[in-house]
């Protein structure tokens, strides 16, 4: 009765890996849509700048045919158990770091992001981490924007020191 | 000989003041990132390449391949005292070298490492000194067609050849190869996949993807994953002097390992962990002492750390002369040529010889460097493993976002915010270095495909024009056809092996991130 119950597990098609399959199957059809739409530029050549993209459309097509297949077989390897806590809180600190930058300048939103992930990784409290992440980033942006001459966007902050 | 004036000519490049620097920053941030588990070279020679961008093109190459002999070293040491490989190449070196530290030998167990890896380099680099004026004039007579061959023979090692599944490996190429389609058609200027972006016109930047891939995904992976709970580094009891027997026993591994990992490196046939797990295998079978294989056999670290040291250089057999990437920091070492004009080929050679013999000559510097780093000072290394996670991560992904911005910090509105354009796209490849990981993807190909894919689309386009679109012009030469052969074995066999039940042994020669 076990047997047959963790057998049937096995045999349940992946449903993630499904998700896979149609991820490439769409982004195949885009390619080769975008190829077939893009403006055709006049030339003698019998290989043009469309050539490759629906080379490569074919072929992801049929990876993803593959691997709905695969899907299908559970060819998948196992997969742990996932906690989405923690990475919530560091792709939040990216996506507050990516809108931010450009108004507030480096040192806060990478300040931010640098307390974010920490946070993801259980370490706070945030009204510490926040003001250590800030100080850390000043110092990298003014290393490396100052010293090498990387342009890394300025704000309020650093304005005020230069 | 020629190569000896060359190769003289080429120390006295590296051992100018200015590059003996670049090299030994090289070397030292080589040898944190190895020892440091979650980045690895690629991800920091990807960093690096904003940052080097105004600086002096030999110098900065110097460093770069200075960090990839560095990443070398630096793994072992992981290994060893922590179980825990600081990159991929090391794994098999945890195997024994964990053992011997759990016994208070990690002292011994340090040391025929970073000598063994001295010994390796330094043959495999004089190797790469000899072999590349060969290779070279034999590439002088490639065309598009072959070149077009050759990049696909490397496509198929990367993806399908070893690892665990030859769909994930391909499909992870061809991700690659789709994301280096992005940006305007270098041959007639029309934008492709832009989705009318300005900001995709110069295609995906090398250090975005790289950076995304292997920082952001990385930490996403340990962070879900709970993967960050405390293990203890081995405390390393003792002298880290080898004894009589311990040399006795590491010679001949040393210069079997090199044996086994330089050819392996310079073929388009996988990575450093091929090498070094070939490597283990084979002192397995000629071991004095086989009973002493998986409780601490010095050999079993002595061999694959020579033959990982001795790949790495063997990589740059391709790189340097044909301008093939075979691993993703050769790869992203590619994009370091190319962010200064340069491409690496066999006009190389020709047209900068200084600046190619001086890093080659420059490797033999750093190999010396690296012995002193690693074990006098080893103590030093072994403090990094302290780091709390939380801040070890924190810290990667301010660097990383860092090296991000300065390689695209354009903007683009998101309705009346300005948000920052890379950093978005960090984001974005970020989630799928996450999911690739996650779904038992290969990084390498990926990479390699988006730097490769445009190299072969020109060359295939280029063979194509020459022949008035007839495709029998790919075949045209003996060179050719036996590269599509090789590369049809190297996607066949893998098929058949696996299909028969042999896939285990690929799958534990996956070529991994570096």
């Amino acid at each position: 009765m076990r047997l047959d119950s963790s057998l049937a597990q096995k045999r349940r098609p992946d449903r993630a890996a499904l998700v896979i399959a149609a991820a490439l199957i769409l982004a195949a059809v885009g390619i080769g849509w975008s190829a077939y739409s893009a403006g055709g530029i006049a030339t003698y050549s019998p290989v043009g700048p469309k050539t490759v993209p629906y080379i490569i459309a074919v072929a992801m097509f049929v990876l993803g045919v593959l691997t709905v297949v695969a899907a299908l077989r559970g060819d998948f390897p196992e997969r742990e158990r996932q906690d989405v806590g923690p990475m919530v809180w560091v792709i939040g600190g990216l996506a507050v770091q990516m809108l931010t930058m450009k108004t507030v300048g480096f040192s806060i939103a990478t300040g931010l992001l640098f307390a974010a992930t920490a946070r993801g990784f259980g370490r706070g409290p945030l009204w510490l981490t926040i003001p250590v992440g800030i100080v850390f980033s000043f110092i990298v942006w003014f290393i490396f924007a100052k010293g090498l001459q990387l342009s890394l966007p300025a704000g309020p902050l650093e304005s005020l020191f230069f | 000989m020629a190569t000896f004036d060359l190769l003289a000519q080429g120390l006295l490049v590296a051992l100018q003041p200015a590059n003996l620097l670049y090299a030994l920053i090289g070397v030292t941030l080589g040898t944190a990132v190895g020892v440091l588990p979650g980045i690895g070279p690629a991800l920091t020679v990807a960093l690096l390449l904003p940052v080097t961008y105004k600086l002096d093109p030999a110098g900065s190459l110097i460093m770069f391949a200075g960090i990839y002999y560095g990443g070398m070293y630096g793994g072992s040491t992981t290994s060893i005292l922590l179980n825990t490989p600081g990159e991929s190449a090391s794994i098999v070196t945890a195997l024994e070298g964990n053992k011997m530290a759990r016994q208070g030998r990690g002292g011994p167990a340090l040391a025929t490492a970073a000598i063994g890896s001295f010994v390796a380099g330094l043959i495999a680099t004089l190797g790469l000194a000899f072999i590349a004026p060969t290779v070279v004039k034999f590439a002088l007579s490639f065309g598009p067609s072959e070149y077009f061959a050759l990049m696909l023979l490397a496509f198929m090692t990367v993806s399908a050849a070893f690892g665990e599944s030859t769909l994930r490996g391909l499909t992870a190429l061809v991700i690659g190869l789709a994301l280096g389609l992005i940006g305007i058609d270098q041959l007639t200027g029309q934008a492709r996949l832009t989705m009318g972006l300005p900001n995709l016109f110069d295609g995906i930047s090398v250090t975005t993807l790289a950076v995304a891939l292997f920082a952001i995904g990385e930490t996403l992976a340990v962070v879900a994953g709970h993967r960050f709970g405390g293990e203890k580094a081995q405390a390393i009891k003792g002298s880290v002097m080898m004894t009589r027997a311990d040399w006795k026993r590491s010679w001949m591994p040393w210069l079997r390992g090199t044996a086994i990992g330089f050819p392996i490196g310079a073929m388009p046939a996988g990575g450093a962990d091929v090498a070094s797990f070939l490597s283990y295998s084979a002192e397995r079978n000629f071991s004095k002492h086989p009973e002493e294989f998986g409780k601490g056999a010095i050999e079993g670290v002595a061999g694959p750390e020579a033959a990982n040291n001795a790949s790495a250089a063997g990589t740059l057999v391709p790189l340097l002369t044909l301008g093939l990437p075979t691993t993703a920091t050769a790869a992203i070492m590619l994009a370091g040529f190319q962010q200064f004009g340069m491409q690496p080929g066999p006009l190389l050679f020709v047209t900068n010889a200084p600046l190619v013999w001086g890093l080659i000559a420059s490797l033999l510097v750093a190999n010396l460097m690296l012995l002193v780093l690693n074990l006098p000072l080893i103590g030093l290394w072994v403090r990094l493993l302290t780091i709390p996670k939380p801040w070890l991560y924190a810290g990667i992904l301010v660097f990383a976002t860092l090296g991000t911005i300065g390689a695209d910090g354009s903007t683009s509105m998101l309705g009346p915010v300005p948000v920052s354009f890379g950093l978005g796209l960090l984001l974005a490849f970020g989630v799928l270095g996450y999911l690739l990981r996650r779904f038992g993807y290969p990084i390498a190909p990926v990479v390699v495909g988006l730097i490769l894919g445009p190299m072969a689309e020109k060359s295939l386009r280029q063979a194509l024009q020459i022949s008035q679109g007839d495709p029998m012009a790919l075949f045209h030469s003996w060179i050719a056809i036996a590269l599509w052969l090789l590369a049809l074995t190297a996607l066949l066999l893998p098929l058949w092996l696996r299909m028969r039940g042999r896939g285990k042994v690929l799958a534990q020669l996956a070529t991994d991130e570096d």
